[in-house]
């Protein structure tokens, strides 16, 4: 029987229960967003007592499908005001599944502002008081730390100093299987996390049995189908293997789509330097590792070890979003300090993408010269110091063009705008407009389409077609997030149609069920009402999904500006 | 006349090693260009000319700037 784990940090006590009729047939975001909407008080002040931190697998996490690890956080978001499912890899997700735990969920705040360490195993839940040397400390360490206390096979989710600072860009950083760092980043749930005084979970599946297959054979099968499309898939089995998520830098930088100076212009002369073709030269040149993987079980392996000359390991998990806002939107022109840069937003945990938004931003407030490694590094590590200037880094783009008098400030529902220009990638602008997460890329990647040419093609800088490409990709999204699956399959699945139909074979084979594609569109839809719907209720209207006003301004190379009408971006999630 | 060429990812390797600068007949097309630097067709799947998404047949101008992708992807 499916658990359902509900934790008091006021009481630092647990209730074990089944999981609720309710949410039987959910998992992931789909189980997030409907427990949130449920739930939580969309009114709530986000680090208040109304609000509720749930982590839930995906329907398919645990078992031996390829690339199902990833977690589901959810929560009302600190930074944005509204719902908030983020994602991650790691082991703890797949920990959870084989415990056959569907959601847990932390409530309450901590009566006497301590933050505890929540143990979770077989045998149920326990609370230690969090330990003297990891508070403060960074995530690395905090790691070592843990896993030396509680075995080094342990999955964990813990907060680092940002989150402590409850910081509305904190992140939540899970360990990987090596005990490297991967993250929840946005819309600050490490804030959350800190609230209810919780400094980390660890999770310990010793003793857990097999996640159950009703239908082993055919599940099997389907599996076998599903890795094939992946590993035939020329994007998902040998471009980002090879390349990493950054081999996007010289596209958008050809495509005029790569914002760069905060989104002054859409292309650079020195792209080339920091992207993904020099990134794995540099990385094979020091012998460090070009490819590897966020959990196991995962083919893609889009993750690398980033080294310094020595060989020495400086970060993982170094993704084109973060790179691309250091090395474009802030014009250090050096692959170097941009990995210092990761490591420090690990150490601290804190989301790379707001923050190095937020660091193109103060520069362009003046706070340091533009292009600045140094400084921009100086200023990242001050987060984790807790000075004025890092709190208010820390707490995001918006704060900072707050702060210093900005109108130039890239944010939707004040969170961050990704990697690729709205007017020279429109399909993805409308999605950064509309989705109940705040600006996100991954809520329907229209890139995909306008710019990589998978799963058709829809033209970047024209307005055709761009309203229904964002909507079909935030529903198939929803629903994809609801898997456990890593979001990266989709290239795969929309260009192969078996690998699509063997993930709802899947899907059936593991629960069995018998669902059809159209029960998953039904399914990212009813997600996605529910977001739309908490948030509506927490005071949001479409005056929120409007894009800042100096996209207005055209956009070099190409000159185009932001000029969907109102009717236009209200019409993409009006279904 | 001459255009500008680059070859990205695993389309590197084919980058002239003279540099970027590439002599063309007047009127050579997108696909021209690709077989003289030895590229397979059927390896290139992203095609940007002067920024903008164009077909292997795309007729070139003088001074021209062609991007040459195989599938790529992130996010």
């Amino acid at each position: 029987m499916a658990k359902f784990i509900r934790i008091d940090m006021g009481s630092r006590t647990a209730e074990i229960g089944a999981c609720p009729e309710k949410y039987a047939g959910l998992a992931g975001r789909g189980l997030t967003s409907m427990f949130i909407a449920d739930e939580v008080k969309p009114t709530c002040h986000p680090l208040g007592k109304y609000n509720k931190l749930v982590f839930a697998p995906g329907f398919l996490t645990g078992t031996s499908a390829v690339n199902s690890g990833r977690i589901s956080c959810g929560a009302k978001s600190p930074l944005t005001g509204g719902i908030k499912e983020s994602n991650s890899g790691g082991s703890f997700s797949q920990k959870m599944a084989r415990l056959d735990i569907k959601a847990m969920v932390f409530e309450g705040l901590p009566a006497d502002g301590k933050y505890a360490v929540v143990k979770v195993d077989k045998d149920g839940v326990t609370f230690d008081e969090a330990p003297a040397e990891i508070m403060g400390a960074g995530n690395y360490d905090a790691i070592r730390v843990l896993q030396d206390k509680y075995g080094p096979k342990v999955g964990v989710a813990l907060i680092g100093p940002a989150g402590e600072m409850k910081l509305t860009a904190a992140n939540i950083s899970f360990a990987d299987p090596e005990g490297n760092i991967r993250s929840a980043g946005r819309g600050g749930l490490g804030a959350v996390m800190g609230s209810k005084g919780i400094k980390a979970v660890v999770i310990d599946d010793a003793g857990a049995s097999a996640v159950p297959i009703a239908k082993p054979e055919e599940f099997k099968s389907a599996a076998k189908r599903f890795a094939n499309a992946l590993t035939t898939h020329p994007v998902t089995g040998q471009g980002l293997p090879k390349y990493g998520t950054n081999v996007l830098v010289n596209i958008l930088n050809e495509a005029g789509g790569l914002p760069t100076e905060n989104f002054r212009r859409g292309r650079n002369e020195w792209a080339n330097n920091i992207g993904g073709e020099t990134m794995a030269a540099t990385i094979e040149e020091r012998g460090g590792k070009t490819t590897h993987g966020c959990h196991a079980g995962c083919v893609i392996r889009c993750s690398q070890h980033y080294v310094d000359k020595q060989g020495k390991y400086i970060t993982s998990g170094f993704e084109y979003e973060t790179i691309w806002a250091l090395g474009a939107d802030a014009a250090i022109d050096d692959l170097d300090a941009i990995a210092y840069a990761d490591r420090e937003f690990d150490e601290a945990g804190i989301d790379s993408i707001e923050t190095s938004v937020a660091v193109a931003v103060a520069m362009d407030a003046g706070v340091i010269p533009w292009g600045d490694a140094k400084a921009a590094l100086d200023l990242i590590k001050q987060i984790r110091q807790g000075t004025p200037l890092g709190r208010i880094l820390g707490s995001g783009a918006a704060a900072v063009g707050q702060m210093y008098g900005l109108t130039r400030v890239p944010v939707v529902k004040n969170q961050a705008i990704p990697a690729y220009d709205p007017r020279a990638v429109k399909g993805v602008g409308l999605t950064y407009a509309t989705t109940p997460m705040g600006a996100d890329h991954t809520a329907g990647y229209a890139v995909a389409t306008n710019i990589l040419r998978v799963g058709g093609f829809v033209d970047p800088l024209g307005k055709e077609g761009q309203v229904e490409l964002s909507r079909n990709l935030q529903i198939a999204t929803a629903a994809v997030d609801s898997t456990g699956m890593c979001l990266f399959i989709a290239f795969a699945i929309l260009d192969i149609p078996d690998g699509f139909n063997a993930l709802v074979d899947m899907i059936n084979a593991r629960y069995d069920l018998s669902l059809t594609g159209d029960d998953v569109t039904a399914l990212g839809k009813t997600i996605l009402k529910a977001e739309l719907d908490f948030n509506r209720r927490a005071g949001f209207t479409s005056a929120h999904d409007r894009l800042p006003e100096f996209f207005e301004e055209p956009c070099p190379p190409h000159n185009t500006v932001w000029d969907f009408t109102d009717e236009e971006i209200d019409s993409v999630l009006a279904f | 006349m001459h255009i500008t060429v680059k070859c990205y990812a695993t389309l590197q390797r084919f980058q002239p090693t003279g540099g970027e600068v590439f002599a063309l007949r007047e009127g050579g097309t997108v696909h021209d260009v690709v077989l003289a630097l030895g590229i397979a067709p059927e390896d290139v799947a992203v095609i940007f000319v002067n920024g903008l998404h164009a077909p292997m047949d795309k007729a070139l101008a003088e001074g021209d700037r062609l991007g040459l992708f195989p599938a790529v992807g992130g996010g």
